[in-house]
């Protein structure tokens, strides 16, 4: 029997769920970096101009639900793994 | 405080009824992966609590056409959960199928439907209220309901559809506000716990394809010439890109059919990760209470605190997904609408 018999009678779906789970959390980890840079950077600028406070605001929340989304991405592709 | 008490003993009471039907059916072990599939999917009927082995669920209708037999209407406790047969027809895993397996179309009532009737009804309900109470006393200040939903409709108009839009968004007006109330109320419903709630409507991505849909086609619709211009023939892009093989051309149009898809995601995907975590939460009690009771009771208190938490949390998310579809959508009415100012900033 050859590796390649071997590795044919192995069960991989408990590892196909664990790299699904990894892929969904590397995914969050990218948007959690995101949103942390769209935070820093609407904190200062709310900083230096505290005027401008309710535009920044909204724009940061439509900033923030972009890259979300592209978290949700990996979350949907990590189910889709899971469930399919 | 007592509010937050109040608050604290609504959430128990809805873990309680969650508790009902998650460990006491008929001595299963439990299943946390089973159980939050269960709660996210849509059904034929209304589940609401199982009291020892006895289901409580509100039944729907089924309404089942196949070219040959013509409709097929009855509601879903005739099927008795799989163990009769109605009209040739059997359920099995939340999926009917024929016995005969003949080609037929399902359009029954389910459970996300009948929460679609019940979020347009009150829609309707207060709308029309509210729109009647202009109607009638044009000057005379806000009163009740149309005070309180005053300061939305005005968001709205002022910080959504006029921004984004710029000349003429009074023409779109009418669909944004149907879409953000519409998105809106089935987030919060979708967070109550019991009856007229529980549905997972937004999180449901059927839903969120036909609400994505209706802003593509609107977008394009409206759509002017110089809006196709910039996507076939991109200015300011050096000229290899776009002669032998359209590189910028195909991007640009992948980005018109990518760009309501990823509004159907976002929305789905939000509402869906809520529902996941709040009911994991929950799930988290069960599965300590299967090695210990006294882990479980005390595990209950944190996993009742985080999802008391969690469902604030959502509070927000289900509004700020609105306003993120909404807004969305009037920027691409807004791109699709632009015509060339020169001597006017762009935004």
């Amino acid at each position: 029997m050859n590796i390649g018999m071997i590795l044919l009678e192995i069960d991989f779906t408990p590892l196909g769920k664990g790299i699904a789970a990894l892929g969904a959390g590397l995914g969050a980890v990218g948007a959690g970096l995101g949103i942390g840079r769209i935070g820093q950077g609407a904190l200062e600028a709310m900083a230096r101009q505290p005027e401008a406070m309710n535009d920044l605001r909204a724009n940061m929340i439509l900033t923030a639900a972009l890259v979300e989304g592209a978290a949700f991405f990996a979350m949907v592709i990590g189910l889709l793994v899971l469930f399919i | 405080m007592r509010i937050f008490s109040l608050i604290f003993l609504f959430f128990s009471v809805g873990t309680e009824i969650v508790y009902g039907s998650a460990a006491n059916g008929d001595g299963k072990k439990f299943n946390a992966g089973d159980f939050i599939v269960h709660h996210i999917k849509d059904a034929y009927d209304w589940h609401i609590t199982t009291i020892g082995s006895h289901d409580i669920s509100i039944p729907l209708p089924v309404i089942l056409f196949s070219p040959g037999n013509g409709f097929d209407i009855f509601l879903s406790n005739r099927f008795e959960h799989g163990k009769t047969v109605v009209n040739g027809y059997r359920i099995e895993h939340n999926h009917i199928i024929a016995e005969d397996g003949r080609k037929f179309y399902d359009i029954s009532i389910t459970k996300n439907v009948a929460s679609l009737f019940i979020s347009v009804f009150i829609l309707l309900f207060i709308f029309i209220k509210v729109a009647r109470s202009y109607l009638l006393n044009p000057n005379k200040p806000p009163r009740g309901l149309v005070n309180a939903l005053e300061p939305v409709l005005l968001f709205i108009r002022d910080d959504i559809a006029k921004p984004s839009i710029g000349a003429g968004y009074e023409k779109y007006l009418p669909y944004l506000m149907t879409v953000f109330f519409f998105i809106w109320i089935n987030n919060m419903l979708g967070l109550i716990p019991i009856f007229p709630g529980g549905a997972n409507l937004t999180g449901n991505i059927a839903t969120t394809l036909v609400l994505a849909l209706f802003t593509f086609i609107i977008s394009i619709v409206v759509s002017k010439k110089y809006f196709w211009l910039h996507i076939f023939n991109p200015p300011g892009v050096p000229i290899w890109l776009k002669l032998p093989i359209p590189l910028m051309p195909v991007v640009e149009f992948m980005g018109v059919i990518i760009r309501p898809s990823v509004l159907m995601i976002r929305l789905f995907a939000n509402i869906l990760a809520g529902h996941i975590i709040i009911l994991s939460f929950i799930s988290l009690i069960f599965i300590f209470a299967a090695i210990n009771t006294w882990l479980g009771l005390s595990v209950s208190a944190i996993s009742i605190a985080f999802s008391v938490f969690m469902s604030f949390l959502e509070l927000l998310v289900a509004f700020i997904q609105a306003y993120v579809f909404t807004i969305l959508s009037a920027i691409y009415f807004g791109m699709a609408t632009e015509v060339p100012h020169h001597n006017k900033e762009h935004h």
